[in-house]
C-alpha cells in the first residue's frame, strides 16, 4: 500500500508525517546512533553531597587504568579559564566543581576512555574527599539571615538571585482593600523534569588539521549553542559546525548547555579525537535542568457579584545552585506576568524572588513558554478558590470575567497585548461536549450518596512565540527566527529553518505551509533543520515559538518566492504582471483560466528563460521578527471520581477544547494535545523531584520519577475553536505547550471540587493517593 | 567471549565482554541502532526486542545470555520492501512524534498481535505498559495497533506471517 | 550504565552452579531473570565478580502438579505463571498475583524464585508465597533442604539461604478446600513496586466455611509479612461483612510500615485494612455465587 498521500492545497489537512518514513523503520539518526571512527567516551564523576568542600581529588588510579585517555578536574579547566560557563539566564555555572560542590550529583571530574564501560570504571576510580557543609534545601530558609551563603562568587553575597516585579503595587493593594471579597491561597508548583525519552548527549569532533569543531548535540537551539560555544571557547564561530540530528523529545530539556558538553569539547580539542558523552537517565533527572519549583502566594479580589477587581502574587522561585533557566534576558521570571490569564483584571501586581538552594540548577521552560505553566496554574486555581468563596459555579465565574472578544487586541494590566480570542465560545464548546449541567446534576446526586465526584475547569490563556526583538533576546541575541527557501529548476524545494523539531512534525507542517503558498504538494518540499552550516540563523524550538516565528518566516519567504514567480509567470504568459492571477495553485492571465503556468514551469524558467534583466534563480530568505506574541487559549474540563478508601483519583473524562488559531495539520495538533495533556496529568498526579533534608534527590530515576504508562493515562477528548492570530501571516498561534500549561489546574480543580464539601480549598500537586487519604481521614471519611 | 546469534534472520557473531548488554551488542557491534536506550532502571522499554520470540528489555539481558538465540529488532519488521502493518498503522494514526519509543512499542505490539490477534483497547494498553512514551499520550498508539490488527485480520494473516 | 566486569558462567546443571558458588563464595551470584540483579549491577549497587547463569540448566523451568501440590521450577518466568490457565482451579492466587508484578516485559524475564531470593519487602510474590504457606526447595554443597515460607524471609533483602545455596523450585501445598484468592495492590503506576500489597487465599469447605486462610502483606514491613491473627479469625467461619471488618482490622495491626515518599505509616496500615476488607468482600461474593444453597 502506498502511504504517501500527496494533496494539493495541503494547509489544514491531516497530512501524514514525512519524518515517519525513517522513524517507523528504526532508521532515525539520534545522537547516540552516531559512531565516528576513533571515537572515545566520556563519563562524569558526580558529587554524593549536596554541599561540601572538596578537600582532595586523586585521579591517579583512574589515569592508570588501561584505555583511559584523559581525566579532567575543575582545576584543569580553571587553568584554561573554563571552570565556569555562562548560563542562558546570565548567571554562571561550574563546569567541573572548583573548591566546593553545591548540589548532589554535581559534576566533579570527567574521564575519557576507549569504551563507555571503561569510562564508567575509571570514573569510579577517581577519589574525592569531601567535607560536608550545611545544606540549604528550603528556598524560604535560603532567604533567612542565618542561612549559609551558597554562592560565594556572587557580589553582594546573598542567596537571592533576583527580585523582579511587574504591575502597580499600590493600586493593586488599594483595590484589594476595597474589594468585597478577597481570597488568599498558597500554591506550590513542585519541581519536575522534562525527561524526554532520549537523554541529552553530544559528540565533539575537533579536527586539528582544519581547526574545525563538528559538534553533534541533542539540541533544541543549535544556532544559539554555536554562538555560546564560540563565546565560551574562543573558537571562531564559522569553525564550529553544530549538528542536531533526530532529537528524541526535548520539552525544554535540550535548550541549555551542560557541563558534560563542555567537557567533551575540551577533551576532543585536547586529544584530537571525537569524544561522545551521553548522559544516563539518572544524570538527566538529577543534573540537567529541572522545571518549575515555584512557591506562590496569591490574593484575588472580587465584587459580591463575582467581578474580579485585583490580583496580587508573591513568588519564591527555587533555582537550585545556579540560575540555569533559559529565559529571555529581560525576563528572569519568564512570562510569568501572563498570570492575569483570560480575565479582565482592572489592576494587578506580581513579584518574584529567585533564590539559590543546594539543588540541581535550572528553571527551564518545560513544555512551557517560560513560567507560563506556573502562572496559568496559579490563576486557574485561584479562580476556583474565589468561586468557592462566592458560592458560584467555577464556569459561571469565568464567564463573568473573561476578556470579551470586542476588547481584543487587549492590553493586560501587566503589560501584554493579547492578539485574539473568544474565551466564552471556547468554554461553552467544552461545556456542551461534556454536557456540563448534566454533570453537575449527577455530582449532586452522587454527593447525596456520599460519593466523591469532582469537576474541574481550566480556561487558560498562553503566551507564546517569543518574540519581538524590541523585548526579547537571549544573551543579547534577538529572538527572531528564519527560513530560507530554494526552488530548484524542476520545481522541487528545499527549505531550511533556524528551529529544530523534536517530534513536533516540522518536516511535514512547514512543508505544508510552504507548499500551500507555492501551489505545490508536501512531497515537493524537503524541510531541513538543525545544521548550522546550512540553515539560516534562528533561536530554536521551544516555548511553542516555532510556528509563530519560523513558521511565519516560512510563509513570508514562500510569498517572496511567489512574488518573483509571478513576474516570471507574466513573462511566460506574455501578459503584464498586474494581469496575472494566482488561484492558489497556478498563475493565469486575469479572466483566462484556461491558459496557466504552475510553479514547476516557473521554476524551470527561473533558470532557463528569464525576463530580460531579471536575476536568475528562485529563492528567498527571511528573518522574521514577530510584531507581537501569540496568545493561544483553551477550555479544559475534567471529571474525576475519588476512591473513598484509598484516596486514588480516577480521571473519568477529560475534554480539551483548544484555540491555537489557524491549524496547519489537525492530526499533528491533536497529537501535540494528547501528549501535553499526558504530561500535565503526570505533573498533577505523579511527578515531583523531591529532596530530603540533606539535599539527597529522592527521584533520581524512572522508578521514582513516575512517567505514566498507557494504563494510567486517561482517554482524551479533543476539539477546537479557531480564532486566527491577526498578526501572524497565516493566523497560526502555536500549540505544543497549551495542554501542558492548561491541564494541571483542570486536574487539581477537579480533585479539589470533589473534596470541596469538606471545606478543602486547595491541595498541592502531585495529588498522590496518600494526600487525598489524609484529607478524607481528617474529615472522618473512611471505607 | 564469542557470541553467535540470529538477528532478523541473519547469523551474526561478535566478541564481547560478559558485561555487554544485549542492547549494546545490537547497537554498537551490529550497528542496529533502531533499538534505543532511554533509562538505567529497566523502566522505559525503548530497548525492547524479541528474544526467541518474546519481547524483553534488551538493556536488562546480557549479550552472552542471548548466545545461540534468535533476536528480532525493529529493523526486521519490514519484509521485501513492504512495511509491516504495524509500521503502517503507526504512520497512519500518528502513533509517534519524536519516534524514540517507537521501535520498542512496535516490537511489543508485534508480540501482542501474535498472541492476541484482535486485542481490545484495554488489552493493548496493558500490553504496552512496559513501554513508556513521553510524546503521544498513547491514544494514537492504541489506534495504530488496532489499525494493524484489522489490516492483519483482513489479510487473514497473523503478525509475522504477513507477506 | 554498565555493570562492573565479571566472569560469566553458563552452567548446565545445578551441581555445576553450586560448585561455582562454593568456589567463589560471596563474590559469586546466580542470575535467573536478571530483572533485579542486572539493574543493580548497572547502577553498580551490586558488583559480583562471578555470575552463574541458571537459564541454561535443564529441568529448572516450568511447573508441575502432583498429589502434594504445585512445584514451580526456579527459572519459570512470571509470564509463564500469568498464563498458566490450568492453575486457576487449585492455585488461583498465582494467577491473581502475577499480572500485578512489574510490567509485561519484565514479567517475560523475571522469575518467582529470583523474586523470593531477592527478598524485596515490596515484592508481590513474597506476600503470595506467605499466604500460600509455600516452601522453597534448596540445594547446596551439603545437599538439599526445604525452607518454609515463615522461616524464609529474615530481613530487608535478606533470606535464610546460604551464599552457596540455590533455590531449585518453589513448592505450594495442595489446597485443603476449594480455594478462592485475590491480590490487591496499590501502585502509583504500572511498573511501580507496591505501596501496599495484600494477598488473600482462602480454602473453603463444602459448607462454605473457611478451612485454611492465608493473608500475606507486601511493602508494610522489613520483609513480606503474614497476618496470623487475622487468618485465625477466619478459620471455621463463613464470610460476612462484619467478619471481614474484624479480620481487616487485625491484618492492619499485623502491618509494620514506615513513612516515606509513598505515604505515611498510618496510610499504609489503613490500606491493609481497606484491601483486606475489600478482598474478603469480593471473595465472599464469589463463594456465595458458587454455593447459592449455603448462602
Ligand atoms: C521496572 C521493574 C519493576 C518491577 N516491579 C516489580 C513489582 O511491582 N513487583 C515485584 O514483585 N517485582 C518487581 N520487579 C522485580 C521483578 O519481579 C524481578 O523479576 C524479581 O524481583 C527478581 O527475579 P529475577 O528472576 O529477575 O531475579 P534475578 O534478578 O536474576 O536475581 C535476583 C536475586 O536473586 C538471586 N537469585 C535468583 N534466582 C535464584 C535462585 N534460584 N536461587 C538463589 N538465588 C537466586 C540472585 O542472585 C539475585 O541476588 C520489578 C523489576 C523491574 C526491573
Ligand atoms: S533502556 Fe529503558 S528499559 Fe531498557
Ligand atoms: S514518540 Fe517520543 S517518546 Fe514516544
Amino acid at each position: 500500500m502506498a502511504l504517501e498521500v500527496t494533496e494539493a492545497r495541503p494547509l489544514g489537512k491531516p497530512i501524514k508525517r514525512k519524518e515517519d518514513a525513517r522513524l517507523v523503520r528504526g532508521q532515525g539518526r539520534y545522537l547516540d546512533d552516531i559512531a565516528l571512527p576513533g571515537m572515545l567516551y566520556l563519563a562524569l564523576v558526580r558529587s554524593p553531597y549536596a554541599h561540601a568542600r572538596i578537600k582532595r581529588i586523586d585521579t591517579s588510579r583512574a589515569k592508570a587504568l588501561p584505555g583511559v585517555h584523559l581525566v579532567l578536574t575543575g582545576e584543569d579547566l580553571a587553568a584554561k579559564n573554563l571552570a565556569w560557563m555562562p548560563t542562558l539566564a546570565g548567571d554562571k555555572q561550574m563546569v567541573l566543581a572548583v573548591g566546593k560542590v553545591l548540589f548532589q550529583y554535581q559534576e566533579v571530574a570527567a574521564v575519557v576512555a576507549e569504551s563507555r564501560a571503561l569510562a564508567e570504571d575509571a570514573a569510579n576510580l577517581v577519589e574525592v574527599e569531601y567535607e560536608p557543609l550545611p545544606v540549604v534545601v528550603d528556598p524560604f530558609y535560603a532567604l533567612e539571615p542565618e542561612a549559609p551563603i551558597l554562592r560565594e562568587d556572587r557580589d553582594p553575597p546573598s542567596n537571592r538571585i533576583f527580585h523582579w516585579e511587574v504591575g502597580d503595587r499600590e493600586a493593586t493593594e488599594e483595590a484589594l482593600r476595597r474589594s468585597a471579597v478577597v481570597v488568599k491561597e498558597r500554591i506550590r508548583m513542585p519541581r519536575v523534569h522534562p525527561a524526554p525519552l532520549e537523554p541529552c548527549g553530544c559528540i565533539a569532533d575537533y579536527q586539528r588539521a582544519t581547526g574545525k569543531l563538528t559538534w553533534y548535540v541533542t539540541s533544541q537551539a543549535p544556532h544559539a549553542h554555536r554562538t555560546v560555544l564560540s563565546l565560551v571557547s574562543g573558537l571562531p564561530e564559522h569553525k564550529i559546525h553544530v549538528i542536531s540530528p533526530d532529537v528524541g523529545g526535548g520539552f525544554g530539556n535540550k535548550v541549555p548547555v551542560f557541563p558534560g558538553y563542555v567537557c567533551a569539547i575540551v577533551a576532543s580539542i585536547g586529544l584530537g579525537r571525537p569524544v561522545k558523552w551521553v548522559e544516563t537517565r539518572t544524570e538527566n533527572l538529577t543534573s540537567t535542568n529541572f522545571a518549575r519549583d515555584y512557591h506562590m502566594e496569591v490574593e484575588i479580589g472580587a465584587t459580591e457579584d463575582g467581578r474580579v477587581t485585583a490580583l496580587k502574587v508573591f513568588t519564591i522561585a527555587d533555582h537550585g545552585a545556579f540560575d540555569a533557566a533559559a529565559d529571555p534576558t529581560r525576563f528572569p521570571a519568564g512570562l510569568f506576568s501572563i498570570v492575569t490569564g483570560s480575565y479582565d483584571f482592572p489592576t494587578a501586581f506580581a513579584e518574584v524572588d529567585g533564590v539559590y538552594t543546594n539543588k540541581a540548577p535550572g528553571g527551564v521552560a518545560y513544555r512551557c513558554s517560560f513560567r507560563v505553566t506556573e502562572a496559568s496554574f496559579l490563576i486557574e486555581r485561584a479562580m476556583n478558590s474565589l468561586a468557592l468563596r462566592l458560592n458560584l459555579d467555577p464556569a459561571e465565574l469565568r464567564l463573568r470575567n473573561f476578556i470579551p472578544p470586542e476588547k481584543f487586541p487587549y492590553r493586560s494590566p501587566l503589560g501584554w497585548t493579547y492578539d485574539s480570542g473568544d474565551y466564552a465560545a471556547t468554554l461553552k464548546r467544552a461545556m456542551e461536549i461534556i454536557d456540563y449541567p448534566a454533570l453537575r446534576r449527577e455530582q449532586a446526586e452522587r454527593r447525596a450518596r456520599g460519593e466523591l465526584m469532582g469537576i474541574g475547569v481550566s480556561t487558560f490563556t498562553e503566551i507564546v512565540g517569543a518574540g519581538p526583538s524590541h523585548t526579547f533576546d537571549i544573551l543579547g541575541i534577538k529572538m527572531f527566527d528564519s527560513c530560507e527557501i530554494r526552488v530548484h529548476p524542476t520545481g522541487k524545494v528545499i527549505a531550511r529553518l533556524g528551529t529544530r523539531h523534536q517530534g513536533q512534525g516540522h518536516e511535514t507542517t512547514f512543508a505544508q505551509v510552504i507548499a500551500e503558498e507555492l501551489g505545490l504538494t508536501t512531497d515537493d518540499v524537503i524541510v531541513e533543520e538543525g545544521d548550522t552550516d546550512t540553515a539560516p540563523y534562528g533561536l530554536g524550538t521551544y516555548a511553542s515559538r516555532s510556528t509563530p516565528t519560523a513558521g511565519a518566516a516560512a510563509a513570508v519567504a514562500a510569498r517572496r518566492v511567489r512574488d518573483k514567480a509571478r513576474k516570471i509567470a507574466a513573462h511566460l504568459l506574455e501578459v503584464a504582471e498586474e494581469d496575472v492571477d494566482w488561484d492558489g495553485q497556478r498563475f493565469h492571465p486575469v479572466g483566462a483560466p484556461a491558459r496557466s503556468v504552475g510553479m514547476a514551469e516557473v521554476a524551470l524558467a527561473a533558470y532557463t528563460n528569464l525576463p530580460p534583466g531579471m536575476e536568475p534563480g528562485l529563492e528567498a530568505s527571511v528573518y522574521y521578527d514577530p510584531p507581537n506574541l501569540t496568545f493561544p487559549n483553551g477550555a479544559y474540563i475534567c471529571v474525576v471520581d475519588i476512591d473513598r478508601g484509598t484516596g486514588q483519583v480516577h480521571v473519568r473524562r477529560f475534554v480539551a477544547v483548544d484555540d491555537c488559531g489557524t491549524v496547519i495539520n489537525p492530526m499533528v495538533v491533536e497529537g501535540q494535545i494528547h501528549g501535553g495533556l499526558t504530561e500535565g496529568f503526570a505533573i498533577a498526579f505523579l511527578q515531583e523531584i523531591a529532596f530530603d533534608d540533606t539535599g539527597n534527590c529522592l527521584a533520581p530515576n524512572f522508578m521514582e520519577y513516575l512517567v505514566p504508562t498507557a494504563v494510567e493515562t486517561p482517554r482524551w477528548e479533543t476539539d477546537r475553536t479557531v480564532t486566527p492570530s491577526p498578526h501572524h501571516p497565516i493566523g497560526a498561534k502555536g500549540v505544543g505547550e497549551s495542554p501542558n500549561v492548561g491541564s494541571p489546574a483542570a486536574f487539581a480543580n477537579a480533585v479539589i471540587d470533589a473534596l470541596a464539601p469538606l471545606g478543602v480549598t486547595h491541595l498541592d500537586i502531585p495529588l498522590y493517593p496518600w494526600k487525598v487519604w489524609e484529607v478524607l481521614r481528617q474529615h472522618g471519611i473512611t471505607e | 567471549m564469542r557470541v553467535t546469534l540470529t538477528v532478523n534472520g541473519e547469523v551474526r557473531s561478535a566478541d564481547v565482554e560478559p558485561r555487554t548488554l544485549l542492547a549494546y551488542l545490537l547497537r554498537d557491534e551490529f550497528r542496529l541502532t533502531g533499538t534505543h536506550v532511554g533509562c538505567d532502571t529497566t523502566s522505559c522499554g525503548a530497548c525492547t526486542v524479541l528474544l526467541n520470540g518474546v519481547p524483553v528489555k534488551s538493556c536488562t539481558v546480557l549479550a552472552v545470555q542471548a548466545d545461540g538465540g534468535e533476536v528480532m529488532t525493529v529493523e526486521g519488521l519490514e519484509q521485501d520492501g513492504q512495511l509491516h502493518p504495524l509500521q503502517e498503522g503507526f504512520w497512519e494514526s500518528h502513533g509517534l512524534q519524536c519516534g524514540f519509543c517507537t521501535p520498542g512499542m512496535l516490537m511489543t505490539a508485534y508480540a501482542l498481535l501474535r498472541e492476541v490477534p484482535d486485542p481490545d483497547e484495554e488489552t493493548i494498553r496493558r500490553a504496552i505498559s512496559g513501554n513508556l512514551c513521553r510524546c503521544t499520550g498513547y491514544q494514537n498508539i492504541v489506534k495504530a495497533i488496532r489499525y494493524a490488527a484489522e489490516r492483519l485480520s483482513a489479510a487473514g494473516a497473523v503478525a509475522g506471517e504477513v507477506k | 550504565m554498565f555493570p562492573a566486569p565479571f566472569e560469566y558462567l553458563a552452567v548446565r546443571s545445578v551441581e555445576e552452579a553450586i560448585d561455582a558458588l562454593a568456589r567463589h563464595g560471596y563474590d559469586a551470584k546466580v542470575i535467573a531473570g536478571g530483572q533485579s540483579l542486572l539493574p543493580m549491577m548497572k547502577l553498580r549497587v551490586a558488583a559480583p565478580s562471578v555470575l552463574v547463569d541458571l537459564n541454561r540448566v535443564e529441568g529448572l523451568s516450568g511447573w508441575q502438579e502432583d498429589a502434594q501440590g504445585l512445584r514451580i521450577g526456579a527459572t519459570t518466568r512470571h509470564a509463564a505463571l500469568e498464563r498458566a490457565r490450568p492453575l486457576a482451579e487449585r492455585y488461583p492466587l498465582i494467577l491473581a498475583t502475577a499480572p500485578w508484578i512489574a510490567d509485561p516485559l519484565v514479567r517475560n524475564r523475571g522469575t518467582m524464585a529470583g523474586s523470593l531470593a531477592h527478598a524485596d519487602p515490596a515484592a508481590d510474590w513474597g506476600a503470595a508465597f506467605l499466604a500460600l504457606r509455600g516452601q522453597v526447595e534448596v540445594q547446596g554443597p551439603q545437599g538439599t533442604r526445604s525452607i518454609g515460607a515463615d522461616d524464609f524471609f529474615v530481613d530487608i533483602f535478606t533470606t535464610s539461604l546460604a551464599a552457596d545455596e540455590i533455590i531449585t523450585a518453589v513448592r505450594l501445598p495442595r489446597p485443603v478446600g476449594h480455594p478462592e484468592a485475590t491480590y490487591l495492590k496499590l501502585e502509583r503506576k504500572v511498573g511501580d513496586f507496591a505501596v501496599v500489597g495484600v494477598a488473600l487465599n482462602l480454602e473453603v469447605d463444602p459448607e462454605g466455611r473457611v478451612a485454611q486462610a492465608g493473608i500475606g502483606l507486601a511493602a508494610v514491613g522489613p520483609k513480606p509479612l503474614r497476618a496470623p491473627q487475622a487468618e485465625a479469625a477466619l478459620i471455621g467461619q463463613r464470610l460476612s461483612f462484619n467478619l471481614a471488618r474484624e479480620v481487616a482490622a487485625l491484618a492492619a495491626e499485623a502491618a509494620d510500615p514506615t513513612s516515606d515518599q509513598r505515604g505515611s505509616a498510618a496510610f499504609k496500615r489503613d490500606m491493609v485494612r481497606v484491601f483486606v476488607q475489600r478482598g474478603l468482600e469480593s471473595l465472599r461474593q464469589r463463594i456465595e455465587g458458587r454455593q447459592p444453597a449455603s448462602a
